[in-house]
Formats: C-alpha cells, structure tokens, sequence
C-alpha cells in the first residue's frame, strides 16, 4: 500500500510546483511528529493556550428528555476561538515555526478555521492571509472582523460556488506561487497527504482525553462515540484512539441540508462518488462529467463536497458508519440542547446532537453516547435568527 | 508514429522550434473550436492544447477558470469534446492534446477515456493534478498512440531526472511558480532550470505559463524546442468572440517571431 494513501483513498494530487514542497513538509512532520521537544511545546500551548483538557460533560438535562442512554459531550466549544480547529492550528504553526516559515495561508468556510488560524499567527509573530469565499464572507461577517481584528488578511475568493471549496481552490493556487517562504494550514483531514494524517494526529487528543474521561467516570467504554463531518476533522479527532476498540460504534454525521431527495445537501459518502478534488481522491458530489457540484448546508462549516480520506476508508472497511442530518433536525436539536443543558451548540455539532436525539431513546439506561461537541454556537446566531423567520 | 513526435522532428530537421497553443475546448462552443483549431495549425500553430473544462482547475489562473465556467455554462460533456475532436480530425492533422484534470478521466472511465483518444486522433494528455507519484493511475494503460506529457517545475529540482526519464512527445516546463496566466514574471534561474531538464533529456522541451507578447519570444527560443502559450489565446478568442479570422491573425504574429 502506497504510504500516502488510506485503502485506496488519499495521496497527492496536486501540481508538480508544490510536490517539492509536499515532501518537505511530509519530511518535516516526520521527524518532528515523535520529537519529545516539539510534543512538550504542543502540549504546553494546548493546556496554557487553548484551556486543555476540554471536560467530558454529562448532559444530565438532555439524558433525562431522551430517556435512554447516557449522553457525554466532549467540550471543544469550550477551547480559546470556540472550536475544535485551534487543537490543529497549534500543531502547525509549531510545525511551520520549526521549518522557518514566517508566512501561514489558510482557506476558512465557516470563519473557525480563519480564525484560528489568525489567532495562533499573531501569538507566533507569523504574517497571516486567509482565503474565504465571496458567500462565506456575506454569511459570516462577525468572523471575518475577528480574523482582521487579529492581524489577518482575508482574502475575498469570487470563482466558482464562492464558498469552502473555491476558497480551497484559492489557497492553493496562492501556495503555489508562494510556495518558497509560505506554509498552507490546512483547516480538516483533507487535502494532499501529509496534511489528512496530520490534522488527525494533532486532533486525535480529543479521542484521547474523552476516552480516558469515560474510562474514569463509567468505568468503561461507551456503546458510540458520535461527531458531524464536513471535511471531518473533529470526528477523525474523536474517533482515532476508538478505532481500535471494535465494540464501539463510531458515527459520523454529515450535512442533509434541505433533505437528501432535494439535491441540497452535503452528504458526500451518502451520495457522493469516488473522485479526485483538492489533492485527495475519496468520495465527492460530482456530476456525470466529474465536475464538482456545490454542497449545501444550514452549517457552513458541513458546506464542502468531499470528506476526509481516512473517513472514506473507515466507511468503505464498515470501521465507522455515516448518516445524515438535515437542517430541520440541526435546527430542532440545537434548541434541544440550549434549553435542556444550557449549552449553544455550532450548528454543525448540533449535527451530531440531533443523531443522539435520534439514537438515545432507544438505547438503554446503562448505555453510553459520547458526544463531541466540536464548536459553540455564537458564531451562528445570525443564522439560527434568519431560519426561524424563514428565511433560509 | 505519434504526430507529436513527427512534428517535433519535422521542425527539428528543418532548426525550427514549435509553436503551441492552448485554448479551453467549447469556449465560446464546441463548433467553433472545430474551426477554431483548425484556423491556428493554419496559422502556424506547430501543436495544439485543448482544455477539458472542469469545475475545479486547480493550475489555472482567472484567464482560463473564466473560460473554462463559460464552457461549462453552455454543457460542454467529455463526449462532446470528443465528438469536436473527430470533427478536427477530419479537417486537419496538427498534433492534438488534451489538457484534462484528473476527476475528469475518472469520471468517464480512464480505460474508456483512453481509447476514445486513440479512436478519435488525440496525441497526448497533460493532467496538471496527477504527478509522477500518482501516474500509475493511469500510465499502465497507455502506449505510444497517446503520450503522458511530462510537466517539471522550477521547484523540482532533485526530481528532474525522475520526471524526464520516460518523458514522451515533449516535456512541458513551467517557466514560474505559480498558476497559468503568469503576471508574474519568470521564475529567477529559468536559464539554468532550463539547462538542467535540456541535459537530462533527449525528448524536445517546451516552455510555458506566462508567455504573453511575442517580443518574449526570441528571447526564449534558443533556451527550447518550443514555447507554449495558452492564457494569452483563451483571452484573444474571448475578447474577438470567437472570430477565427482574429486568432488567425493573432498566431500568425508570433509565428514570425519562430522564423
């Protein structure tokens, strides 16, 4: 098996410019990923900077509606920036400080990966630009002022769907111009390899911490481990330390947006086929003619066409299984939680809630859902707002 | 023989360089590429590019992703893009290439893809987004009917040789870093970039991305077997809507800078 890939998933499609510069950071990873220095730095930014470990929360509120199995929800939201993404960032910025990088580019759908980027570049002293869709710009002004309030330069992106994957279209383009003094941070488990490895092992101390914190407080495993996926970076972070446990259910959530049978939606293992998109082959909504069609979601941050490669290779090996969520349901669940547990989940999160809402009642009373809560939902306010009038 | 070959051979027996030009396959629609690539190998054009649109062209700059949209707005398929290249065949015998993203080829099928080329005269394939790490793809398939062209970077350095050693028709050297439509002048050691695939190899090399005025061209020439341009024809087919007679005259303007 090529090392690049995940089964047949993964590898590096991308422009021979940029291969030099693949190897060199893939070299870079290697020698740092087990570098006892660089480890003791990571994880000092994590526990001083980022507030980890990021408590497993027993929702007694939403235990107690649902009537079934336990529920456990891995904070995230509670991390600096309000999401999972900063855990990554962290990693390599670290990484790209080691390789004396001073430039970091970043692509952002949502604005969480924008800003956590912009955040660990000003922390590091890095010169930022983040590339963001011209729709994503209109969606999420209020992230767009914090990336600019941090130092960043945001970059509006105005080809194609004007969203994530134009934006991920964009960065690249600008990496291989730029590719002499500048690192990519690449915000999910996709991309060219190295980067779908990567971003999983400088997330996998979700999985990590909330399997320890089960084992401390249950005394044993739980029945599922449960997060949304859009390119599936929370979920690859959650699920890495369980894939080994076989009697653990791992679900993976993605974005049904208006309704599978609508075609708006961003299902991309459900519907999608096996292709080539942003360097990565794995599963993607194309059309007859391999041309990429646009991903809908009420979340901008499910808004993408494809999924990471290991996920594709978990669901093609039945290691992990996927199911969808629409809008209404995202929607019914994050005003679950608020009332249940008083806790606003991110629209994409509530993803994951609503597949617990579902599973939960018919599970029994000693049996364990854990949760990650991948991101808090101030950012989506606005938008919660325009779908009660109606609006979307 | 494969007509790249020939062609380069032709040129070469007589010190000549080629000319090659791109243009995006059903921009502004398929019928008028037919006539099209038939009015540049009349005008002097030595080899012939034909973009396959895609939703996603990672390599290419906004020239080339604009008309690539267009195309798509008017439905161009891959089976329509064949169908025009059957109709050039008829017409003309200028060496034809597809430049054609990957996703394009796996959607249709690489083995159905390949021989739709070869049944339809296509000479080579150049697919910006798979690199000699992932050509086995669909190298297994292909014999000398249709060439993979080689693409090498100023930033390949070490892999140079690599890359060249089964290079086939011509080798196709990026003359920045960067995207197609250039803007940003030439990569620094082109010379010596330039040298070093040239020492590595016997299969003609050609210079591409960002070649936009013909007062570049003489400059380049002794440097390569030839020079490509592509940004620069996408936009004078655009800007004249099509008219063959422009882009007659246009090609023919740099064309003698070649003698």
């Amino acid at each position: 098996m090529n090392k690049t890939k995940f089964g047949q998933f993964g590898g590096q499609y991308v422009p021979e410019t940029i291969m030099n510069a693949l190897h060199e950071l893939e070299a870079a990873y290697r020698d740092y990923q087990h570098d006892p220095e660089f480890l003791k730095e990571y994880r000092y930014y994590l526990k001083q900077y980022v507030g980890r470990p990021s408590p497993l929360y027993f929702a007694e509120g939403l235990t107690k509606r649902l009537g079934g199995a336990k529920i456990y929800l891995k904070r995230e939201d509670l991390n600096h920036t309000g999401a999972h993404k900063i855990n990554n960032v962290m990693g390599q910025l670290l990484l790209a400080k080691r390789m004396g990088k001073t430039k970091v580019i970043a692509e952002t759908g949502a604005g969480q990966h924008g800003v956590a980027t912009a955040t660990g570049a000003a922390l590091f002293g890095m010169e930022c630009t983040v590339y963001m869709g011209e729709e994503d710009i209109e969606r999420q002004a209020l992230n767009v002022f914090r990336m600019e309030l941090l130092g960043a330069t945001v970059v509006k992106v105005t080809s194609g769907t004007k969203t994530l994957k134009d934006a991920t279209n964009e960065a690249i383009r600008s990496w291989i111009h730029r590719v002499e003094d500048t690192f990519y941070v690449i915000g999910s488990v996709v991309g060219p390899a190295p980067y779908p490895e990567m971003v999983r092992d400088f997330q996998k101390v979700i999985g990590e911490e909330a399997r320890a914190q089960i084992l401390e407080s249950e005394g044993c495993l739980p029945d599922a481990v449960i997060a949304c996926v859009g390119g599936g970076s929370n979920a690859m972070g959650i699920f890495h330390a369980f894939i080994g446990d076989e009697e653990v259910d791992l679900i993976g959530v993605e974005g049904a947006g208006k309704g599978i049978e609508t075609g708006l939606h961003a299902a991309a293992i459900a519907e999608g086929k096996v292709g080539v998109l942003h360097g990565m082959k794995t599963f993607l909504l194309q059309d007859q003619q391999g041309n990429i069609t646009p991903a809908y979601s009420v979340s901008a941050g499910l808004d993408y066409p494809g999924i990471g490669p290991e996920h594709a290779a978990l669901y093609e090996r039945q290691r992990a299984s996927y199911v969808s969520v629409t809008d209404d349901e995202a929607i019914e669940a994050l005003n679950a939680l608020c009332l249940s547990d008083g806790i606003l989940p991110a629209l994409e999160s509530a993803h994951a809630i609503a597949t617990v809402m579902k599973l939960a009642p018919t599970m029994r009373a000693d049996q364990i859902l854990v949760v990650n809560l991948s991101g808090r939902g101030d950012k989506d306010v606005h938008t919660i707002a325009a779908y009660q009038k109606g609006e979307l | 023989m494969n007509r790249i070959d020939k062609t380069f051979q032709a040129l070469q027996a007589e010190g000549k360089k080629a000319l090659i030009t791109y243009m995006v396959a059903g921009d502004p629609s398929l019928e008028e590429t037919v006539d099209l690539v038939v009015a540049k190998a009349e005008a002097g054009a030595d080899v012939v590019e034909l973009g396959i649109p895609f939703s996603d062209p990672l390599a290419d700059g906004a020239v080339i992703q604009a008309a690539a949209q267009r195309s798509l707005d008017r439905g161009t398929t891959t089976d329509g893009v064949f169908k025009a290249v059957r109709k050039i065949r008829a017409l003309s015998q200028v060496p034809l290439v597809f430049l054609v993203y990957f996703n394009t080829i796996l959607a249709y099928g690489p083995e159905v893809f390949l021989n739709q080329c070869k049944e339809a005269g296509v000479d080579g394939l150049i697919i910006p987004d798979l690199p000699f790490e992932e050509k086995e793809e669909i190298s297994h398939l292909m014999d000398d009917s249709v060439y993979l062209i080689t693409l090498v970077a100023p930033t390949s350095e070490q892999r140079i040789q690599e890359l060249v050693r089964e290079a086939k028709g011509f080798v196709y050297c990026i003359s920045t870093l960067g995207i197609t439509g250039g803007g940003t002048g030439f990569f620094s050691g082109l010379e010596e970039f330039l040298a070093r695939v040239k020492s590595e190899t016997y299969t003609p090399i050609a210079l591409g991305f960002g070649i936009t005025k013909r007062e570049q061209v003489k400059p380049l020439l002794p440097m390569v077997d030839g020079l490509i341009m592509g940004s620069k024809i996408v936009d004078v087919i655009h800007q004249s809507q099509g008219d063959p007679v422009e882009l007659d005259v246009f090609v023919r303007s740099i064309k003698m800078e070649f003698e």
